[in-house]
């Protein structure tokens, strides 16, 4: 066994032609998303730099700068290429941080509920219940029609719409992995018991929750994108993915669709890389399904 | 903790288990007494809810809800493990006293490699270097017959068969020396050569380091091979105890006979093979007096009463104990 871990990891996750497609069209949206400032034509925020005159441009036609709009330009004449690259900056931003902190609060609660039991399992999982029977996008409607807009409040109200799932999967996961003898064999070997709830119990209920989050940052993206497509999430000066679809929808009869349809592909490309990256890591870090 | 030197590797005197259900009280083990020395080996015997498990799991202190010791004292190397706080029986477990489960499939965490594993349990207890409790961990795969145990070390324990594992869980539990360990059926899910060598192992180790091993088993044959001493329980209860030898050939208590009778190869062949009649009792209806009697070829109207644990060092709960010898297979 001469390979490190590490490379047999990247060998296992190159296995599947199409994650790995996935892993660099991932990649490429992580990379403009993180440079969006150096790689865009444009500041489509810097309102100084927008030309109404430029609105609406079709593909290939030069803007009143000399630059040209390569994938045309929208109705307060933003150059489309650059306000996707920074569009798609804001929808990876919201999505992980929202899933990262909601994963967090949700394995905390989980295993909480499952290691008291009792009356604080039955109180946080009503909670919990109480909250996933409603549609999530409703959720987020009432919360941001109360916080008003802006990207931290948008985090939020992605969070609090998303803890429940974890929190319910952990705990779901944990009661089962409580009961297994390794977990005996740890508490007999006197082990303390954070360290057993955190070491032993947690990585055991992890395959669920990487699956879970893995699809919940690319269902916090859509999210985002309809609740800024609804005009809930960002302020029209900051337009997301959803922003921009919801600005070019107006325009779509009229043959102008490159102000939907590109926003559009790049929200697409985004949640289906994510979604294939995602399955694979589950299937190549999960010990047990290892060949 | 003066006494330590002189007292005995483990002492239980009396000691009571209950389960309170819905149905009623289950009596799991129920006033069970015995001590081991250092370096002795004791063979618990017992068919399927005879309560020999629940006396290891009380011993460890981990009987769940809604199961409760209600009696009796263990006296680990003179330390009696009630008065410990539970900070103290925390650093008792795993240390002093250490357990080995009958499945080793179950009970090595899937996800953490074997060295993780080893080196915490050492960890949990003293305060060595990492480096040292590495080493450590090393010297125990090497006591147990790991053959290269560095790479061993790195593995995940989906790598290992069977009989590696439930090395790798006895190498667990000798890792801190302990003075007892409580082996729960350890090779009853292993091929038979492999439980050969394992015992011979286990055996060997007890020898040299001094650790007392309580070995619970339902298999009179490995006993015959390995322990010192022998205590058959029968529906929470301990029917007759003593050396290997007396109570294997001179078996008192009919149940004794009636297990070491089942053993498959004492049969002759061509013949059916014996059997106790019937199956253990509910612990929720036990029969009065002697739990045995309904099942028990010998059993009169003296059986009404309650049979007491009488005769030391071999010693037998029933009325009418069998004197002859046991015979030898024909």
């Amino acid at each position: 066994m001469e390979e490190t871990p590490f490379k047999r990891f990247v060998s296992d996750f190159c296995a599947s032609r199409i994650a790995l497609a996935g892993a660099v069209a991932l990649l490429a949206v992580l990379f403009i998303a993180l440079f969006a400032p150096w790689i865009s034509p444009q500041n489509p925020y810097d309102l100084s730099q927008l030309d109404v005159l430029d609105a609406r441009l079709a593909p290939g036609e030069k803007m009143g700068n000399g630059k040209t709009a390569l994938l045309g330009t929208d109705d307060q004449g933003r150059d489309m290429l650059s306000a996707i690259f920074y569009g798609l900056r804001i929808s990876l931003v919201v999505g992980v941080s929202a899933t990262v902190i909601a994963l967090f609060i949700g394995t905390v609660v989980g295993m909480l509920a499952a290691y008291a039991g009792g009356r604080t399992d039955g109180l946080l999982m009503r909670i919990a219940d109480i909250q996933l029977s409603f549609p999530p996008i409703l959720i987020a409607l009432v919360l941001l029609a109360l916080l008003g807009q802006g990207t931290g409040k948008i985090i939020v109200a992605l969070i609090t719409v998303q803890w429940a799932y974890y929190a319910r999967t952990v705990r779901g996961a944990a009661l089962v992995e409580r009961r297994r003898e390794y977990i005996e064999a740890a508490q007999v070997l006197g082990l303390p018991t954070s360290r057993i709830i955190f070491r032993h119990l947690l990585p055991n209920c992890l395959p669920p929750l990487i699956i879970i989050a893995a699809v919940q940052v690319a269902s916090a993206i859509t999210l985002e994108a309809t609740l800024s497509f609804l005009g809930l999430g960002l302020p029209i000066t900051e337009p997301s993915l959803g922003l921009l679809i919801a600005n070019g929808f107006n325009y779509m009869l009229s043959g102008k669709y490159w102000i939907s349809l590109f926003p559009g592909f790049a929200l697409l490309i985004t949640v289906v890389a994510v979604n294939l990256v995602a399955d694979q890591l589950r299937d190549v870090l999960n010990p047990r399904l290892q060949r | 903790m003066s006494e330590g030197k002189h007292a005995p590797a483990l002492q239980v005197e009396h000691l009571s288990t209950h389960f309170d259900t819905r149905q009623g009280v289950i009596k799991a083990v129920n006033d069970v007494s015995f001590r081991i020395e250092r370096g002795q080996i004791m063979g618990l015997v017992g068919e399927s809810g005879s309560g020999k498990s629940m006396t290891g799991y009380s011993i460890m202190g981990l009987i769940d809800a809604p199961g409760k010791v209600v009696g009796g004292r263990i006296l680990v190397n003179g330390t009696d493990l009630a008065r410990l706080s539970a900070e103290q029986m925390r650093q008792m477990r795993g240390n002093r006293v250490a357990m080995i489960f009958q499945d080793p499939m179950m009970t090595l965490n899937p996800v953490l490699r074997v060295d993780t594993q080893m080196t915490e349990a050492i960890l949990a207890h003293e305060k060595v270097s990492h480096t040292e409790a590495l080493k450590r961990a090393r010297e125990a795969l090497v006591t147990v017959g790991i053959p290269s145990p560095d790479e061993r070390l790195q593995s995940y324990p989906h790598q290992f068969s069977g009989g590696m594992r439930q090395r790798v869980a006895i190498a667990i539990a000798l890792l801190n020396h302990p003075d007892l360990i409580i082996a729960d059926e350890p090779t009853t899910a292993l091929d038979v050569t492999i439980q050969g060598q394992i015992l011979a192992e286990m055996q060997r180790l007890c020898r040299d380091t001094g650790t007392a091993l309580i070995w619970i088993t339902h298999d009179l044959s490995v006993i015959a091979g390995l322990a010192d001493t022998v205590s058959v329980m029968y529906a929470g209860r301990i029917v007759e105890s003593g050396n290997v030898d007396d109570v294997l050939d001179y078996a008192k208590h009919p149940y004794t006979r009636g297990l070491i009778d089942s053993v498959p190869s004492r049969n002759p062949r061509g013949q059916r093979l014996k059997q106790i009649p019937g199956y253990t009792p509910s612990l929720l209806h036990l029969p009065s007096g002697c739990h045995f009697r309904e099942r028990c070829p010998r059993a009169d109207a003296a059986c009404l009463q309650d049979p007491q644990l009488t005769g030391e060092p071999h010693a037998v709960r029933c009325f009418h104990p069998h004197t002859e010898p046991v015979e030898a297979p024909a």
